[in-house]
This record gives structure tokens, sequence and C-alpha cells, in this order.
């Protein structure tokens, strides 16, 4: 009997879960805003279902109400990409320089 | 490109990101990490172009679109003061609330883009999918949305009740089951909406009730569903990426949950269910006795801390909202030259947001190898000459360890009373968040500096 391929997906899902537990518990709390930000651009990664919604079937219609909504959560995703890992690198950076002065 | 071969894309953007959250387990790996973010998402953004194939003019607003929103977020990135990054976090999580509800509408409207059947003949998985994604994005956006406004004051931060609030709110809780069940069903387009509309109502409601106190754990109990709902759409779309990413930033939000709850020694559902600074009122009142305290000045804090072979500094969110850290800064240099050992003491809910008060003091040039917690300094303070508070209040309270009425009984405290002599900076004898007298303000060793964090600390310098 062939195994649904959901079942391959919740695998995943799972033992994501199981990784980003022990991997955040390793995180030092003085890294815990960055730990905010950056876990803020990542789950932006769902500018990839934006993008396809923008992309697909447009079948001479590029503004159609699904390809709409797909701009919309692109510009939205890329706020957040853009500004999540930005401010992340900036906050770490101010980490960065007590290092030098050392 | 082939389905296959993306999907292997998919999965390595999906490791570099857990490599990002890796890198954070020190300072000195950190910045790498966030390299490894940044390349695990350029990948992910140009293997979807490259699998998706279509460059016609679509592909063109797509690209403006990004640029836009790429400008925006870049220019908010380096404008925003440091203090304000509770508010930022809680800004970026509405967003990301907010795509994974147009992505769920989109998957709604046109299935046949995500290869998810017809409209009306939905696969029933996808369907499930893609209605749990759309109710938790909506509820992460609306009540983002409301947290933002109570961290920006725009918003009252008194938890905002009304009789029959826990009812209404499970009742609406049931009816999203319910309807998620009915829209299975029916494939009504109608349900759809619907569903949408009382989550985005929820996810208000939810956050309303909660206090400006309990905002560290409403920040991180966000950024948890934030990554459910991007989990959600990543099963609909069938990608790897967004199911390892979301599985990753839920997990993350909730243990800064737990963190934060355990910092304040209460349950998450007491949080969550709210009301707070509601029931601490009458307990304040009680106590109003008035009790001799000692006052001085920034000479006599300046004499102390001279004669003082170890200090050890309280900051909290008061000195955020003095903006004294860099004045603070300039302070311990002074009296580091004066070979007086200087550390900083952090309590886990100091500030707004989980490892607020850290950044806060990174930014004033405080090395970060000075910088301690809760656990790895409270027993220093028994043999520190001086702890010197600044700004915070509820965290170094006694009364946590001594009075079982308190209603702060229980939380970890820092014990600030153990130390030979206390410089206590503040502006009046308040009380602080929780809405209780501080047993330390009366302590024999404690000396008050009645002033502005910032004004004190400078004229502590001049005296030095």
């Amino acid at each position: 009997m062939e195994i649904d391929p959901f079942i391959f997906r919740l695998s995943i899902f799972i033992l994501s879960i199981f990784i980003g537990y022990y991997v955040v518990w390793s995180v030092t709390p003085s890294l815990h805003t960055p730990l905010m930000s950056v876990t803020n651009a990542i789950s932006s990664v769902i500018i990839v279902g934006a993008i396809i919604a923008a992309l697909a079937s447009n079948e001479g219609n590029i503004f159609s109400s699904s390809s709409l909504f797909g701009y919309f959560a692109i510009a939205l995703a890329a706020i957040n990409i853009f500004g999540g890992f930005l401010v992340t690198q900036r906050m770490l950076a101010m980490y960065k320089k007590k290092k030098k002065d050392k | 490109m082939s389905a296959n071969l993306s999907a292997v894309f998919y999965l390595i953007s999906g490791v570099l990101f857990i490599l990002a959250l890796r890198g954070l387990s020190s300072p000195e790996t950190s910045r790498q990490g966030n390299l490894f973010g940044i390349i695990g998402m350029i990948i992910a953004i140009t293997v979807t172009f490259l699998s998706v194939g279509n460059f016609s003019n679509g592909f063109l607003y797509v690209f403006i679109f990004l640029i836009i929103g790429g400008a925006i977020g870049s220019f908010i990135a380096f404008k925003i003061p440091m203090t304000a990054m509770p508010e930022l976090v809680a800004g970026f999580h509405s967003l990301v609330g907010l795509a994974a509800v147009f992505v769920a509408i989109s998957a709604f409207i046109n299935p046949e883009a995500f290869n998810l059947g017809s409209p009306g003949k939905i696969k029933l998985a996808s369907l499930i999918e893609m209605s749990i994604g759309g109710a938790v994005g909506a509820i992460t956006f609306s009540g983002s949305i409301i947290a933002f406004l109570k961290l920006q004051g725009v918003m009252s931060g008194a938890p905002i009740t009304f009789k029959g609030q826990h009812l209404l709110n499970a009742l609406i809780l049931i009816s999203i089951f319910v309807l998620t069940y009915l829209l299975c069903a029916s494939q009504s387009s109608n349900l759809f909406w619907i569903l949408i509309g009382i989550s985005f109502l929820i996810g208000f409601l939810i956050i309303i009730p909660i206090g400006g106190a309990d905002m560290p754990v409403v920040i991180s109990m966000l950024n948890s569903y934030s990554g459910w709902a991007a989990a959600g759409i990543g099963f609909t779309l069938e990608n790897t990426a967004l199911i390892i990413t979301g599985a990753l930033v839920g997990s993350s939000g909730a243990i800064l949950s737990y963190i934060m709850c355990k910092g304040m020694n209460r349950s998450f559902f007491n949080v969550i269910l709210g009301g707070f600074g509601a029931t601490e009122q009458s307990t304040s009142n009680q106590n109003k006795e008035q009790r001799p305290v000692k006052s001085g000045n920034a000479d006599d804090a300046a004499f102390l801390m001279k004669n003082a072979s170890s200090v050890i500094i309280v900051p909290g969110y008061g000195m955020a909202v003095a903006q004294a850290q860099h004045a603070l800064r300039e302070m311990v240099d002074t009296l580091k030259k004066n070979d007086i050992k200087v550390s900083y003491a952090i309590h886990p809910v100091a500030g707004r947001m989980p490892g607020h008060m850290n950044v806060l003091l990174a930014e004033a040039n405080v090395p970060y190898d000075e910088v301690f917690e809760l656990e790895e300094i409270n027993n220093d303070f028994a043999n520190a000459d001086v702890a010197f508070v600044i700004g915070a209040n509820d965290v170094t309270n006694p009364v946590a360890k001594t009075d079982p009425q308190s209603p702060i009984y229980g939380m970890p405290v820092l014990d600030v009373e153990k130390c030979k002599s206390v410089l206590f900076v503040k502006r009046s004898l308040s009380p602080g968040y929780a809405g209780i007298d501080n047993d330390l303000f009366y302590k024999e060793n404690t000396l008050m500096l009645f002033a502005d964090a910032k004004k004190m600390t400078e004229d502590i310098t001049k005296n030095l």
C-alpha cells in the first residue's frame, strides 16, 4: 500500500518541532530579541506561496483577484524579510563591537 | 525546474533556517547564522521563480511589489530605535499573519494555481490546511495589531474586560471549528469568508484583556502563532521550507512564552485569561501605611560606590524610558577606572520583550560578557558591596520570597537586599507594574535616590 505524501510532510513537521525545541533552548537568553526578529524574517518564507498566487494562471489577466491577493502578500512578506533580517543584523552588530573593544 | 529538484532546494533552505537559529547560541556565531538565514531566503525565492517559470508581465509586478515591500522594510529596520523593538516585532508579526491570510484566500479562490483541485472541488486535506493557516493567520494579525497599539501607548495598557468575555471567546472558538467542518462539507465560499472574519475578531478579543505588564508573553505567543500559520500554509502548498520554518518559529515562540511565564511565576492560562492588573489594586491599598525610608543624593551615592570593590547594576525598563543607558555606561566606565568590579544583572522579564534589556545595554556599548542572567549572578549579591537598581522595581521585591499573600509570591527575583548597600534610583515610592509596594525601599541598607534616572546617573558620575 502506498503512503500518502501528507504523512511525509507531517513527519517533516513533527521532527522540525523537535529540532526547533532543542535549537531554541540552546539560544543564549541575551539574544532572545534577535531570535524573535530573525524568526519573524524566516517565517516570511510564506512569500513563496504569495509568488505562486501572483504568477499562476494569469491567462492574459495579470490582475485576477487571486493574483492581487498574491501581490499584496508579496509586499507584506517583503517588508518582513528585509526589515527582519536587517534589524537582526543591526542588533547583532552591536554585540560584535564589544568583542573588538576587549 | 522539476518538482523534485525544487523540493530539494526548499529542503536546503529549511536547513539553512535551522542553522540561522543555531547560530544564536552565542554572540560570536550569531552574525554568521543571520547570513545563513538570508541565503536560505534567497534560495527559496529564486527556486519559486524558476519552478513557476512564468516571466510574463505578471513577473514585473511581482518584482515591483517585492521592491516596494523591501524598501519599506529596510527603511524601518534602519530607523527604528532599539527601545521600540517590541512594537516593531509585534508589527512584523501582524504582517506575517496577514500575508498568510492573503495566501489562503488566494488558494481558495484559485486552487488550480496550487494544484489543489478546482473551485468548489478543493481536496479535503488542502481545504482543512488552508482553513487552519488562514484562521491562525487572521488571529495573529488582529492580535498583533492590538499588542502593537498597546505597546505604542495608542491604546491603554490596562486590561479591557467585560462580563461574559470568556464565554464569548469560547463560543467563537467553538464556532471556528464548526465552520471549518461545515466548510469542508459544503465548500461554500461564504463560510470561508465568515471563518476568516471571526478569526480576526477572536484575535482582537483574546489580546484586549491582557495587561501591559504581560506584553512579553503576548509577543512571544504571537510569534508562535505566526509560525503555526506559516506551517498551515506550508501544508497547503506542500512546501518543505515553509513547513520546517513554521515548526521552528512555532516552537521558538512557545518556548519564549514559557520562559517569560516562568520569569513571572504565572501559568500560561493565567496570562491568557487576563486581568492581572485588575486583581492587584485591592491588595496594594491595604498596606499603604507610611514607613520610613532613607533617601540620599548623588554625592552619597558616589561616596558609597567609590568605597566599594564590587558593584552590581540592576537595570529595568525605567532605565530605557529615561534613556539613561549611555549615562549609565559612562558611570560604569568611571567606576572601572577606579578598579571597581562592575557587572549587570538582568531579570528574564526586564524590558518589554525577551532579551530586550540585553539589546539596550549592547546598544550603549556595554560588553556582553559583563551582563549576567538571574541564575548566573544571584549568588553574587551577597558578596557585592553595592547594588545599583535603576528603573527596575518588582523584579527586586523580596516580598516574592517572604509573603505567600503577595500576588508576585514565588516569582524569581534578584536577591538585591543581600548586598551590603542598595542604591535605588526611582522618581517616587509609587509601586511598579504589579501594583504592589516594594519592601526593599524600607530596608536598613537601602538608600533611595529620588530623581530622573538619567540625571541622577550623570550627577553621580560627576561626583565620582
